[in-house]
């Protein structure tokens, strides 16, 4: 049984929880300094406790290297039919997994997660709602913890609505600017639809495993009941596939991304590049038993993850706001992670998942330190000759570019340069052409990747200043709190991959692929997939690697003869090909597409909610709530008439017998003194009369 | 000399004044003054049997009920003082608490 640090793992998500309930609830009455230091310091708790248990991890031997630990019952158990017709129990436990795999997740979450808490201390010092903003930002870190620790499917999608909450509340953290709230509630949308396949994939595992556990769900696969191809398994694949393209914004749910940039730029770093949207890559990578048993969803994912890829680079290769290159960046990189996963290598998925975090964290905490120094000016436009100016920002920045446009011996070298590997070698074998289509479009996509991001560098530090004259005045570097964060960022993304150095490299200087090594017992194909042996070259593998860094060079290239050289090739090139360009830059028109089928659309979008209102006003509420209000009314008005006249009068009836009755009892009481008085002298001149009559012979003897 | 059944007549006279006065005035005051009346009509019958049984004890009688005619008197205006006091008014017919 381990110790230490693995049983503890439950502080890891617990931590910034607690942080995230005291900003909520007290937050707006602490001082500032309290905020960052309780914020940061859990986060960097949490960074603590997942480094220990990573390195106990690694201390125990490969196959034992799985720790769980159920917290409570969260669901108890409840009887359910399963799918194959058994009874089956559903239960749900609220439990953290600690595997190779979460371990690396936990440790980029914390790791990237405390350097862009320390970084916001510095770029949201002068903001309203600093507690709100920490507040959201560790709800956001427990969110994800509890997402990458669950050992469940459902616990995992409890992690995955809260960041998308916690996504939208920060997206839309300028909600008195309305595009940042229209971008959040973009974003919310366009994650339900992704969500709802996600969910129907979880029940349809409920009933077709009977468990939503992970451990449970790969005994089930380890026990070979399923086949290749097995329909339930390729359904559930696929549901859960459309949450991940929902959550890692691929085709066709990637739109809600660009636009989510209105947030401020760490949590565009922390959540719209190096984490949140990596969830999807994350719960493929989860679920690798099950997609390995579904090669035609594998296929699927491959296609998508390319073509992602590719779109997204040639959308940010004209785009002008710095933010939004780097979003689209970020799409087209998780296209690369999508990729790898459909190619059937999750371990180099996640893998690029990592390397990806660094630098793409640092490329946008870069990029927010250049709109910090220029008063919020996002326009790469109006930047330009920032070098000398923003020292640290600007060789920190050039190191992501280099990083992500695959220069060795950087990070994204190593985890770029094996996902074009395996998806030439096709390990997994999918049909003949698609990999080497897939492999092309990968490989363009990577000269295109070099050329926008060193698009970016040229036109924002090289080059002669384009800024307005107020904002140069302004220009300063970065407080210590950016600039530190950046550089360790920046050192992550040189050493990044030194992890995972591929054998063609590593055997030679006896450095073994460590990462994939690592990961290798959380992706093990289930017995009834059989892996068809191909021999790979090392020969064409040494010639691709060659190609790539020749091609990442070549786009540099080009990037410094279009923008440094002569800024009048992209001009021209811009006015030949107009319209080629226009539909480009204005991003394929899809937002428009969308906009006008989905929601002004007669049949999807406003039509199908006017008819949903008409049904909604005539028939739900005209004959289901007005009929029963009238039926209700009906009722209670013959009851209102029997109790009138039928209870109530009975009463009356009496009432009136009684009072007639009494009438000449109650004349005699007037309560009249003189009345009482008269009735006396009447009744004693009665009896005196009736005396006087009887005795009238006495009167009449006496005279 | 008068014979006694003139006074005894000028007595029933006086009485019967002295009922249909508390009966049917509805001034406090005046049925007041009609009670004095029926007492004085009934002195009136105790000194006239007095005088003509020869016996004073009859004589004494009237200036007994005299005496407690003044003490009621008395006791009637506080009454009406007090009645006043609560209810503004001295009309008997405004006066109905007795009822039930």
């Amino acid at each position: 049984m381990p110790e230490g640090f693995l049983q503890l793992v439950w502080l890891v998500p617990l931590l910034p929880a607690l942080s995230a309930l005291v900003m909520l609830l007290l937050g707006s009455r602490l001082p500032k300094a309290v905020i960052s230091w309780l914020c940061c310091g859990t986060v960097f708790g949490s960074f603590l406790v997942s480094a220990g248990a990573f390195l106990e991890l690694l201390r125990l031997p490969a196959e034992e290297r799985v720790f769980e630990i159920s917290l409570f019952t969260w669901i108890p158990a409840l009887p359910l039919q399963l799918n194959s017709g058994a009874a089956g129990v559903f239960e749900v436990a609220w439990g953290y997994l600690v595997d190779p795999l979460s371990a690396v997740m936990i440790l980029v979450v914390t790791g990237v997660g405390f350097l862009i808490h320390v970084y916001s201390v510095g770029y949201m010092a002068h903001e309203g709602g600093y507690y709100r903003y920490f507040g959201y930002l560790n709800l956001f870190m427990f969110m994800m913890l509890t997402l990458v620790l669950a050992n469940n499917f459902l616990l995992l999608f409890v992690g995955w609505e809260g960041v998308g909450l916690c996504s939208y509340l920060l997206i839309g953290f300028w909600f008195r600017k309305k595009s940042a709230a229209d971008a959040g509630k973009k974003a919310f949308i366009v994650n339900r639809v992704g969500d709802a396949g996600f969910l129907l994939g979880i029940f349809l595992l409920a009933t077709t495993f009977g468990t939503l556990s992970f451990a449970g769900v790969n005994t089930a696969l380890a026990g070979g009941q399923f086949g290749v191809g097995d329909a339930a398994i390729v359904a559930i694949c696929g549901l859960l596939f459309l949450g991940a393209c929902g959550k890692s914004a691929q085709i066709p749910l990637y739109v809600w991304l660009p636009d989510a940039m209105e947030g401020p730029t760490p949590v565009s770093a922390l959540i719209h590049a190096a984490t949140m949207v990596t969830a999807g890559v994350y719960m493929v990578a989860r679920a690798n038993g099950l997609y390995q048993l579904a090669p035609s969803i594998l296929a699927v994912v491959a296609l998508v993850g390319a073509v992602t890829a590719i779109f997204a680079a040639s959308m940010g290769m004209v785009q002008n706001d710095i933010k939004r290159v780097l979003a689209y960046s970020t799409i087209s990189q998780l296209g690369y992670m999508f990729l790898a996963c459909g190619m059937g290598a999750f371990a180099v998925g996640v893998f690029h998942l990592s390397t990806h975090a660094y630098f793409k964290a640092l490329l946008f905490l870069g990029s927010g330190a250049v709109i910090h120094a220029l008063s919020g000016e996002q326009d790469i436009r109006k930047m330009g000759g920032l070098w000398a100016k923003l020292p640290v920002t600007a060789k920190t920045f050039a190191v992501g570019a280099l990083a992500i446009a695959g220069i060795p011996p950087l990070a994204g070298f190593f985890s770029k340069d094996e996902i074009l590997w395996r998806t030439f070698a096709n390990d997994v074998g999918h049909g003949a052409p698609l990999p080497f289509i897939l492999w092309g479009v990968a490989t363009l996509t990577a000269v295109m990747t070099a050329f926008y991001m060193f698009r970016l560098v040229f036109l924002t530090f090289f080059g002669n200043s384009r800024m307005e004259p107020e904002v140069e005045h302004h220009v300063h570097e970065a407080p210590r709190s950016m600039t530190v964060p950046l550089m360790i960022l920046a050192g992550l993304s040189v050493v990044g991959g030194w992890v995972g150095i591929p054998a063609l490299l590593g055997q030679p200087l006896g450095i073994p692929n460590a990462f994939e090594h690592f990961l290798e017992p959380v992706f093990k194909a289930p017995p009834t997939v059989t892996l068809a042996a191909i021999e790979h070259s090392h020969l064409a593998e040494g010639l691709l690697m060659l190609l790539s860094i020749v091609l990442a060079a070549f786009g540099i290239w080009v990037a410094y003869r279009f923008y440094v050289e002569k800024p009048e090739i992209p001009e021209g090139l811009a006015r030949n090909y107009r319209g080629l360009h226009t539909l480009v830059y204005n991003k394929y028109y899809v937002d428009e597409l969308y906009d006008r089928v989905f929601v002004e659309g007669p049949v999807l979008g406003k039509g199908m909610g006017r008819a949903l209102g008409r049904f909604d006003s005539s028939v739900v509420d005209g004959i289901g709530v007005d009929g029963s209000a009238w039926l209700t009314r009906f009722t209670s008005k013959v009851s209102i008439w029997w109790d009138t006249w039928i209870v109530d009068g009975a009463v009356n009836l009496l009432a009136a017998i009684v009072w007639t009755l009494n009438l000449p009892a109650r004349s005699l009481q007037s309560g009249l003194v003189q009345r009482y008085a008269f009735w006396m002298a009447g009744g004693v001149a009665l009896f005196l009369l009736y005396f006087v009559q009887r005795n009238w012979h006495l009167l009449l003897g006496s005279q | 000399m008068v014979p006694t059944w003139h006074y005894l007549m000028l007595a029933a006279a006086l009485f019967t004044i002295g009922v249909i006065g508390v009966l049917t005035r509805r001034n406090f005051i005046i049925i007041l003054m009609s009670l004095e009346l029926i007492l004085n009509a009934v002195n009136i019958n105790l000194v006239a049997f007095s005088r003509q049984l020869g016996d004073v004890s009859g004589q004494v009688f009237a200036i007994f009920i005299i005496t407690v005619a003044a003490a009621e008197a008395a006791v009637g205006l506080g009454i009406l003082i007090a009645l006043f006091r609560n209810h503004e008014t001295v009309n008997a017919d405004e006066v109905d608490l007795l009822k039930g």
